[in-house]
């Protein structure tokens, strides 16, 4: 037998023969002529859709994928031959990060004779920076309407991200993909430049290269459709279902009784225009972790546990998608169902995109329309003296935002709906944003300036401690002097300091490289597959994410205590008398490794973290189409894939066999008459 | 549009024999059943001989590239052998077969000769071994995608479709050949076929130079064919009449 196929795995007779080129037998994954005409593009991250209780935004490509011919487009100039010159149609773009802005996306939205993009990412960023985000972020649902502050509502006073395009909210037909990898990138550029390229003015000449894209989207039109069919769907039983809620797991942390606790709060999580794409530095991961180290630095003081009131610190999930993780706490608090009460917070005071500071001055905003209200006015002012008071002999200065600026898109916006409750937000900009990478993929560790001398090794990264760090160290040794006086706390307060090595150890484990010694120590065993190594905040549907179990194990290796007890006692706490379970939760963490070994030493912490869910209460109401509470959904789909490839002209695929075949068959004529007659 | 590849494929590779099948196989049960036990047979042999070469290469380092090669020209020639041992197998089995024919049969005739039964057999190891070569290429056709992005040759797939043709064939013979052989116990002749399907299968190793390989196929095939025609009782004078549609009285129609 001089020929051999079939799919390996499946059978034992594995490649082909024919080839001088060869594929190991052994090794072999997959069917070895898929692989002679396909190349897979495995790094590669989608643009998938959502739905809120209007609209759809994002990509969707057809059942079968989308396929075109690859044109790479580096310049302006090459547009036109995709829009109007190229002879073939439709064009698949591999688009160079620079150009991935609103107006050559609406252009290509436009025409038909574009079948998917590609967007490489550009590295260095895009230095005149880049915001798929909204100008006016979670306008509408925050406090600013047209009752109340209408000169403040939709950014008429001042427009909090001047370089957002809106490219994430706008709907497109076709397939868009991010290439992360640039080799991957090149292996493309490259099967272009080989046949694509236009040859003296005429077009190039066939096999031609193409892609390849799938991410058909099963959901539509709006999330009111959307559960609509799904609920037709599920009750028949008849399909899967298409659509997934947005939700998560918010953290509060209270100690002991909930009296009149002040409470600290912020967002953990990101979007970008694509899939799971969040690394979120500057929006995100700055500020909890400067929170988390506040949490480390105030649970470190002396007679934390006389102070009058309780702090709780809080993070929230799923801000980005119109306040999903605040707005659900607060409507808990209405109805009960939270420990605490609106009525029982004293003060309010949350942290917005804090590292990039200038020249050290971090700006305290507030709401100019209920310290209308004289006793807000009165506690307003007591709250923004104390935190000024809290920065002296600190590298912080804290300036005033002043009575003409609204509030900045913040959690403490929902909470103001509710009650006009005093508070301040944090940040580092006072109008427009220092983010110039607002909700996108740039939104890197080099957009905070994090910097990491070469050649160390992961252990001496996550140990070494940047500019950046120490800079947030600051901002948290302000943060927690001043809650340590808000909650009434009379000492001395120069002895509250946060530690720098902590901030840095949270900035490398959740901006560079989550799988690390210090992570996997802190953790429980079973879960410890949740540290992938490119560390994503999207707040996604599968719930909790890898961000929620993570800053809740450090703000319990932060804040709680270790106790001794056994394993048994550690996950069964209610067997032992004195655990206080209704207070406490216990956490079986695996510990770090033991010298020498591969073994670890675990042990039982005891901590006051709690998750609670965070979804929107527009679907525990089963509002679909709610204008008061989020209403954000992801689509569901089947596969997501990229591969490129050659396509063999029309002419050459029809015309050969046919000729052949008519060769063929015109010998079987014959042989059929001859036979017959 | 692939569906053009995917159809002029299949019926470059399968329409000779499909054609073959139905106008001489299919009109008879008996034929039919000797058809599907040869397939049978080449199936059985591919399966001994794809065992020892996969249990081969599981026991050989899989970065040895030399020497991974030389386990699949190993492999290759072993199945080879091993397909020819089937064929002596498959012929002492119908041999037994005719035997009982005889004895069912009401004039004491088989109903079927072996030459027929040689023919037959050869088809049916070629079907078989058309099939395995060329399904998994079929299937890939479909996809949007055509051979060449790694630098392999667009005629991949035409290349394939016409070797697996001419293999049908070369079967085809090789069954009257080898048949021809074992009963007149000419062991030249199967000699010669072992030789022969060794070349073909041999030749495949030229490839992508695919003049190294479907050029001495098909002249290997031209001499095969003519050999067996000439053994079943043709001669020039019968392809002559044959041409002219001409009926003879007493010649044997060839293939009868």
């Amino acid at each position: 037998q001089s020929r051999v196929g079939g799919r390996c795995g499946q059978s034992p007779v594995c490649p082909s023969l024919r080839r001088g080129c060869f594929f190991p037998p052994g090794s072999c994954q997959g069917n070895s002529v898929e692989r002679k005409i396909y190349i897979p593009l495995n790094k590669t991250a989608p643009c998938v859709r959502l739905l809120n209780a209007t609209h759809q935004i994002g990509c969707q490509s057809s059942i079968s994928g989308d396929t075109g011919v690859i044109h790479v487009v580096e310049k302006e100039e090459d547009l036109n031959w995709v829009l109007a010159d190229g002879p073939h149609p439709p064009y698949m773009i591999l688009l160079d990060g620079n150009l991935f802005n609103r107006r050559v996306m609406l252009q290509l939205k436009g025409t038909s004779r574009v079948s998917g993009l590609a967007v490489a990412i550009a590295k260095p960023s895009p230095p005149q920076g880049f915001s798929p985000g909204l100008k006016c972020p979670n306008d509408g649902f925050g406090v600013y309407s047209k009752d109340y502050g209408p000169q403040f509502a939709h950014c008429n006073n001042t427009v909090w991200n001047p370089l957002g395009s809106g490219l994430s909210y706008e709907d497109f037909d076709f397939p868009i993909f991010l290439l992360e990898d640039a080799n991957e990138t090149q292996v493309i550029k490259q099967c272009y430049q080989d046949h694509n390229v236009p040859r003296d003015g005429s077009g190039p000449e066939y096999p031609l290269c193409a892609m390849q894209l799938f991410s058909h989207m099963h959901a539509v039109t709006s999330t009111v459709t959307c559960m609509r069919r799904s609920s037709l769907q599920s009750t028949f039983s008849i399909n899967p279902e298409v659509i997934d809620l947005l939700s998560q797991y918010s953290i509060p942390l209270s100690a002991c009784a909930f009296l009149t606790p002040p409470v600290h709060a912020l967002q953990i999580d990101s979007h970008s225009f694509f899939w799971n794409i969040a690394p979120g530095a500057e929006s995100a991961v700055s500020s909890f972790v400067t929170h988390l180290a506040a949490a480390e630095a105030l649970h470190k003081a002396s007679d934390v546990h006389l102070l009058q009131r309780n702090i709780m610190f809080t993070f929230f999930q799923g801000e980005t998608f119109d306040y999903i993780g605040s707005s659900r706490m607060v409507y808990d608090m209405e109805k009960d169902k939270f420990p605490l009460r609106l009525d029982n917070i004293h003060s309010f005071v949350e942290m917005n995109q804090v590292a990039l500071r200038n020249a050290s001055v971090l700006w305290m905003h507030t709401d100019p329309v209920s310290r209308l209200n004289k006793s807000v006015e009165v506690q307003v002012r007591i709250l923004l003296d104390i935190l000024s008071n809290s920065s002296v002999g600190a590298n912080v200065t804290l300036q005033e935002a002043g009575y003409s600026q609204p509030l900045p898109p913040s959690s403490f916006q929902r909470f103001l709906r509710a009650r006009h409750i005093p508070g301040v937000v944090l940040t580092d900009h006072r109008t427009a944003f220092q983010n110039r990478y607002y909700q996108s993929m740039y939104d890197t560790p080099e957009n905070i300036q994090m910097q990491y001398p070469e050649g160390l090794s992961p252990e001496e990264t996550l140990e070494y401690v940047t500019d950046t760090a120490k800079s947030l160290a600051e901002v948290a040794t302000v943060v927690a002097r001043a809650l340590y006086r808000l909650a009434g706390g009379a000492n001395n307060t120069s002895a509250i300091q946060a530690d720098p090595k902590t901030v840095s150890r949270m900035l490398y484990g959740f901006l560079i490289k989550m799988n690390n010694s210090w992570f996997q120590s802190i953790i429980k065993p079973d879960i410890k597959g949740i540290l992938g190594d490119v560390p994503q905040h999207y707040v996604a549907v599968s719930s909790p994410v890898n961000t929620t179990y993570l800053v809740q194990y450090v703000l319990a290796n932060l804040t709680g205590t270790v106790v001794n007890l056994t394993k048994e006692e550690c996950l069964n706490p209610e067997k032992t008398p004195s655990s206080e379970k209704e207070l406490y939760e216990y956490a079986w963490v695996q510990g770090s490794l033991e010298p020498n070994s591969t073994a670890r030493v675990p042990y039982c912490v005891r901590s006051t973290v709690r998750l609670s869910k965070a979804l929107s209460p527009a679907f525990e109401l089963r509002q679909w189409g709610s204008t008061e509470y989020s209403t954000w959904t992801e689509s569901r789909w089947k596969e997501i894939r990229a591969r490129i490839f050659l396509v063999a002209s029309k002419e050459l695929e029809i015309l050969v066999p046919w000729r052949c075949t008519r060769v063929v068959a015109a010998c079987e004529c014959l042989a059929a008459v001859q036979g017959l007659s | 549009m692939t569906l053009a590849v995917f159809f002029g494929c299949t019926f470059i590779a399968f329409g000779p024999a499909l054609g073959l099948f139905v106008f001489t196989i299919a009109r008879d049960p008996l034929r039919i059943i000797i058809l599907i036990a040869g397939a049978f047979f080449w199936l059985v042999s591919l399966l001994l001989s794809s065992l020892i070469w996969f249990i081969a290469v599981k026991a050989s380092d899989p970065r040895d590239e030399p020497l991974q090669k030389g386990l699949l020209i190993f492999g290759v020639m072993f199945s080879v052998l091993l397909q020819e041992a089937f064929r002596f197998l498959y012929y002492k089995l119908l041999r037994k077969a005719i035997e009982g024919l005889v004895a069912l049969s009401e004039d004491g005739c088989s109903p079927i000769s072996i030459q027929q039964m040689a023919y037959v057999a050869g088809v049916g190891f070629g079907l078989m071994s058309g099939a395995f070569s060329m399904i998994n290429l079929l299937a890939d056709t479909l996809g949007p995608g055509t051979v060449g992005i790694h630098g392999d040759s667009q005629l991949y797939f035409l290349t394939s479709a016409f070797m697996t043709m001419v293999l049908i064939f070369l079967h085809t013979f090789w069954g009257i050949l080898f048949f021809h052989g074992c009963e007149h116990r000419r062991w030249w002749e199967i000699t010669a076929v072992v030789v022969m399907h060794l070349a073909v299968s041999g030749s495949t190793f030229c490839n992508p130079l695919y003049v190294g390989s479907l050029v001495p196929s098909y002249l290997l095939m031209a001499t095969a064919a003519a050999w067996a025609y000439l053994l079943s009782g043709g001669s020039a004078q019968n392809l002559w009449r044959f041409l002219l549609c001409l009926r003879s009285g007493p010649s044997p129609q060839p293939g009868s």
